[in-house]
Formats: C-alpha cells, structure tokens, sequence
C-alpha cells in the first residue's frame, strides 16, 4: 500500500508509469510481505512448500486470467468454474486408457471445446442481449450438466506428460513447473492479443461502449472473441485441474466467485476497460498465501475464509475511497 | 408509457403483435401466469391426475422460501445491485437457531439471534454498498464468505452440544393445514404483503426504483442513496433469514451450507419474473410467478423421469430462453 502513495507524490515519467501500475505494485508488495511473514513463522517453509504452492494456485490463476479478459470486455462470466470442470471430465475420460501421443489431440480438442464453449456464451450475450451476469449464471446450470452427464463421479486418467507439465520443480527446486506452465500459457496467448487490434477493442468496448462502437470497434463481434478466450483460459485452467490430479471432476470447484474476487483484487475494474492479467495472478497467489499462514498460525481454517472476505470487501473499499478522494481534488 | 400513441388501435388491439407487446411490456405478470398455467397443463398431461389440491399445496411450500430469496434479489436488483450473500446468511440462520435450541432461554431467543446476526450481516453489506460504494456484487460475494466461515467456526464450537431443528420451525415450514395449506405461508403473505405494499405505496419503495433507475437524477431531487441501500441490505438479509429458518424448517436439517443451492434459481425467479438486473423496473409480484413456474418447471423435470444433469441442462436453457423472449419484446435489456 505504501507504493501507492509514495507513487501519487512523485512526478514526472517514472512516477507516471508508478502511478499506473500503483495497484499491482502494492499488492507485490504485500505478497512479498505475506512471504516474509510466513518464513518468520514457519521457518522451514521451503523450495517442498513453494513447489506445492504452485501446484495449487494454477487453475485458479488460468480461471483468474479468464475472468480478466471477460471482466476488461465489461462483461462478467459466472460459467467459469463449469466451464472448467466440463473440460477437466472431457480431458480425463478421453485420455484414460489412451496412449500418450493420443492425449496431444485430446489437449488440443479439449481447448478447442473450451473455445467453442465461450463462443456460445459469447453469441447468446451477443444476440440476446441479456445482461451477461443473467446468462453466464443460466450457462453455469447448463455446462455443469452437460459435465455431469459426461461422467456422474470423478475418474479418468491423465496423460503422464500431461502431468509432468505441472507437477515438480524445474531447473531450481524452488522453480515450480506449474509457475513455467502459466508464463508460457499466458505469454503464448495474452500478449499477442493484448497488442493485436482485438487487444485494444476489448479494453475499448469495455471502458466505453458507445464511444467504441463510434470509433468503428465492432461491439457485438469483439464481445464475442472476448468471451471464445474466456472459453479458451477456461479450458487451460480445466486442463490444469486434470493435470495437477490425475482425474476428472464433474462437481464445479468455488472457481468461478474466487475468480472474480481475484480479478477485483488485481485492481481489475468491475466497470470494465480497466487492469490487466498480472495483477488477478498475483491476487490468487496472495489469497493462497494467507490461507497458508492461517494455518501455519494455527489459526481455524475456517478464519481464513473469513479473511478471504474481509480482505476482498476492505481492499475494495480502500480502492472505491481512493477513487472518491482523487475525484474530490 | 405509451397510453397515448396506441389508443386509436385500442379495439382491435387484442389481436395485433404489438399489443401483445405491450401486454408483456406493460403487465408481465399476464404471459407469465399463462407460461406457469401451460407448464401446469403439460405435468397433467404428461401424468394426468397428478395435479390437484394436495400437489398444490406441496408446490407452494417449496416455491416459498424460494420466492422470499428471490424478494432479497428483487429489492436489491431494482436499485441495480444484487444479493449474493442469501445462501450464506439464510443458512446461518437456520444453523444458529439449530445450534441454540437446547439453551435454556429456549427457541425464540435463538430465532432472535439468528435474525440478529442476519441483521448485522446486512448492517455491514448495506454500510459497504452504500457508503463506501463497492459494488454489490462484490461487497455481497465477500460477504458470504465471512458469514459462510464465521459460520463454520461457531459449528465447531458448538459440536459438543446438542442440536435441532426446533418443533416450531418444522410446523410452520413443512406442516399443512388439511394436508392441502402449507403453514409457510402464514410467514408469507405477511412478507408478500409488505413487499408488495412497500414498493408501490411507501416513499422507500419510490426511493428504490428512483435509485436504480437514475443514481444521480435521485440524489439530486434530494435522496440520500447510502441511506436507502444501507436499509436496503439490512431488509435483504433479514428476508434472507426468515427464508432460512423456513428452509431448515421444511426440509428438517441445519447446516452451513444448505442454502447455498438456492441462490442461483433465486436470481433466476427475479430475472424472470420481469425485474431487470441493471435497476428500476420489476416488481415482487411477478418475482413469486417466477419462483412458481422454476418450482413447477422442477416438478414437471423430476415426472419427466429426467436424470440431475439433464434437469440441470433444460433449467439453464429455460431461463436463458425466458429472459430473452422478455428482453425482445420489452426492447430493453
């Protein structure tokens, strides 16, 4: 937090640059507090924890990513987490049994599924034009069906590359692989978009429709790519679920709420057209961690949920005044 | 809203696709009586003597405590926001009541400190919407997860003690008067009344819909909008509660969770109900028609003989379908 005012009183180019990125900065910041913290308290937290911390955190960040891109749209998608655990039942009941060379074409059908899911999610926004919350909500039921019907109690099985992918360090026994899986994923597939024209009329029609659609950006047909992507971070992150545990699980995890709060917390803005992908990252790992130190602190488990929420509503809140204070001045 | 301009067409108005337009625009509760009328029609048809009396009286009971979440989304969605935390703080209620039946002040003081907590809950919701402007979504997402763990905490305190769901809770939440009139509804038709008298006939509910409809054009004829939604979300929860008790009530159980499932249908019964998500149009009335026809809509799933996932299939579909037959003919989303 200290960044952020520190930030607001310097001028010039690097103040500028701080002053933007003030968001993610202090909750840096706070991350590297919280693992301060936690070797202090627990001093044998290790490259051992830091491997498992990777392990956990991927698809909640990859489901964190996909609200992003929705979420900067000005829209919201509430069918992450089914859309995830469909992908996750599809990926394990087809790789089961199979052959490791097989997997590949299943990986790579499984993000096309996801992709397709999206698209769906994308048109009936699009042509419907029920408000995206109403839709993603009904979607949810829709997509966590189809997920039961695939498979009734979790199974399957995971390609052993699959699993390789992402569990086990790298290089370094404090380098998760899993840590490598997410930069990979999101530098292969966010950059690029955040630099193409796309990129630019998602952040446009997200920060003002109209404005947007007088400039020319095609509202319909961007909110549609915007949510396909959606689809497509949905899919890794079910990817990753089967990947990190060898099976599949029809039953949508807390992914979808937790991704949202991620995404408020990586100073995304709700209104849309604000924030980018690191920060939601971050965020994740941040609401890991204090899980983590709860239970080193031998705190209740059950605390640490509140914390999550407490968290949630007073860093919103510490926003939403210092938003209400730069207007006033 | 446009009395005027169709009033030469008003004889044969019955008959064209605009007045039917207007009938949906202007009374949404008419189709939508009709849409639960036809679900209705198709159960007799498909199992012919299934509906009667009795069924009746078993669909009520279970659309009521759904039609009271889906109020707590009616009031809050009319001033543009939204009330996820129901699930988290009905099902407290139910739990804390359960937990504290054996004390020895007995069941109304726990019911009273059920409410309370509920109360509370709202008091910190509506202090965050209103004053500190975080958005609904969020301060009610983040909500839930402090009361779901807070929750959690006191189940683990009190697992040495006994615990219950009292008599009272289980007579008026699943008992029937001559196995047709659920009990439930002498807690609702009181709600319902207040609800529905609220919104027309009391400046809150003016406040309500003027909020939703326009933040600033309200402030500036003189509204006090942190006011009205710190209320807002103290009423939200409250409902929220009474639905809990009523929950645990009818289906004899208390836990942490149990009505987490419900939170999703309950916005489902406000959106098709006619209330729009982005504020200041709907109203109650077609909220309890909305939570009718997804309790029948259940009902007519489960004789069907379709499997969970199936069920859970169609039920997406079909609000999807609903919400956007009703966003086309009312031309605003």
């Amino acid at each position: 937090m200290t960044a952020a005012t520190a930030a607001m009183s310097r001028i010039g180019p690097l103040g500028a640059a701080l002053r933007r990125n003030a968001w993610t900065l202090s909750l840096v910041g706070f991350l590297v507090a919280l693992l301060v913290l936690t070797k202090v308290v627990q001093p044998r937290y290790g490259a051992v924890a830091v491997q498992g911390l990777g392990t956990s955190v991927l698809p909640l960040a990859l489901a964190a990513v996909a609200q992003a891109i929705v979420v900067i749209a000005g829209g919201i998608d509430l069918s992450i987490g089914s859309m995830m655990a469909l992908t996750s039942v599809v990926s394990a009941t087809a790789m089961k049994g199979q052959s490791e060379e097989f997997a590949v074409a299943v990986v790579v059908g499984v993000l096309l599924l996801g992709v397709l899911l999206g698209a769906v999610n994308g048109a009936l926004v699009v042509i419907t034009r029920v408000p995206d919350i109403v839709v993603t909500l009904a979607m949810a039921f829709v997509w966590a069906g189809f997920a039961l019907l695939v498979r009734a109690a979790p199974g399957g099985g995971a390609a052993v590359w699959l699993k390789d992918l992402v569990v086990g360090p790298i290089g370094n026994e404090w380098i998760p692989k899993s840590a490598i899986a997410l930069v990979v994923i999101v530098a292969i597939v966010w950059i690029p978009f955040v630099r193409s024209r796309l990129g630019l009329s998602v952040y446009a029609i997200g920060s003002n429709q109209l404005a947007a659609f007088r400039s020319g950006v095609s509202v319909g047909r961007t909110k549609f790519l915007a949510y396909a992507l959606t689809g497509l971070f949905s899919a890794f992150a079910g990817l990753s679920l089967t990947a990190s545990t060898g099976i599949g699980t029809p039953v949508p995890g807390p992914y979808t709420l937790l991704s949202v709060a991620a995404v408020v917390l990586g100073g995304v803005s709700l209104a849309g057209g604000r924030g980018g992908v690191f920060g939601p990252i971050v965020a994740v790992v941040v609401l890991q961690m204090i899980r983590t130190d709860m239970t080193f602190l031998n705190v209740n488990t059950n605390l640490a949920v509140v914390a999550q929420g407490v968290i949630l509503i007073g860093v919103v809140m510490f926003g939403s005044l210092v938003q209400l204070r730069r207007a006033r001045a | 809203m446009s009395g005027v301009a169709s009033a030469p067409v008003e004889r044969s108005a019955w008959l064209t696709a605009a007045a039917w337009r207007r009938l949906f625009r202007d009374r949404p509760i008419v189709p939508l009586i009709g849409l639960l009328l036809v679900l209705v029609a198709i159960i007799q048809f498909v199992q012919p003597g299934i509906v009667g009396p009795a069924w009746a009286g078993v669909i009520l009971r279970a659309s009521v405590p759904l039609a009271i979440l889906a109020g707590c989304q009616t009031l809050t969605m009319l001033t543009g926001g939204i009330d996820l935390s129901v699930g988290a703080v009905a099902s407290m209620a139910g739990f804390v009541t359960a937990t504290l039946v054996h004390s020895p002040v007995g069941v109304p003081f726990a019911i009273a400190v059920a409410l309370a907590a509920a109360a509370l809950a709202g008091l910190i919701t509506g202090i965050g919407v209103g004053v500190f402007r975080v958005h609904p979504l969020i301060m009610t997402l983040g909500m839930s997860f402090v009361v779901l763990g807070l929750a959690n905490v006191w189940q683990l305190e009190t697992v040495q003690t006994g615990a219950g769901v009292p008599d009272v809770l289980r007579t008026v939440g699943s008992g029937t008067v001559f196995d047709i009139i659920p009990n439930s509804l002498l807690i609702f038709v009181p709600v319902m009344l207040l609800i529905l008298l609220g919104l027309r006939r009391t400046g809150f509910g003016r406040l309500l819909y003027a909020i939703g409809d326009n933040p600033i054009a309200a402030r500036l004829s003189g509204a006090r909008a942190w006011q009205v939604l710190i209320v807002l979300y103290v009423i939200s929860a409250l409902l929220a509660g009474i639905a809990g008790l009523l929950v645990s009530g009818l289906t004899n159980a208390a836990s942490v969770s149990l009505v987490d499932s419900s939170v999703l249908p309950s916005v489902a019964a406000a959106v098709i109900g006619g209330t729009s998500i982005l504020g200041g149009r709907g109203g109650f009335a077609g909220t309890i028609v909305g939570a009718l026809i997804l309790t029948v809509l259940t009902a007519l799933l489960t004789v069907l003989g379709l499997p969970e996932p199936t069920r859970q299939v169609l039920f997406g579909s079909i609000i999807v379908a609903v919400a956007a037959a009703y966003t086309r003919v009312t031309g605003e989303a």
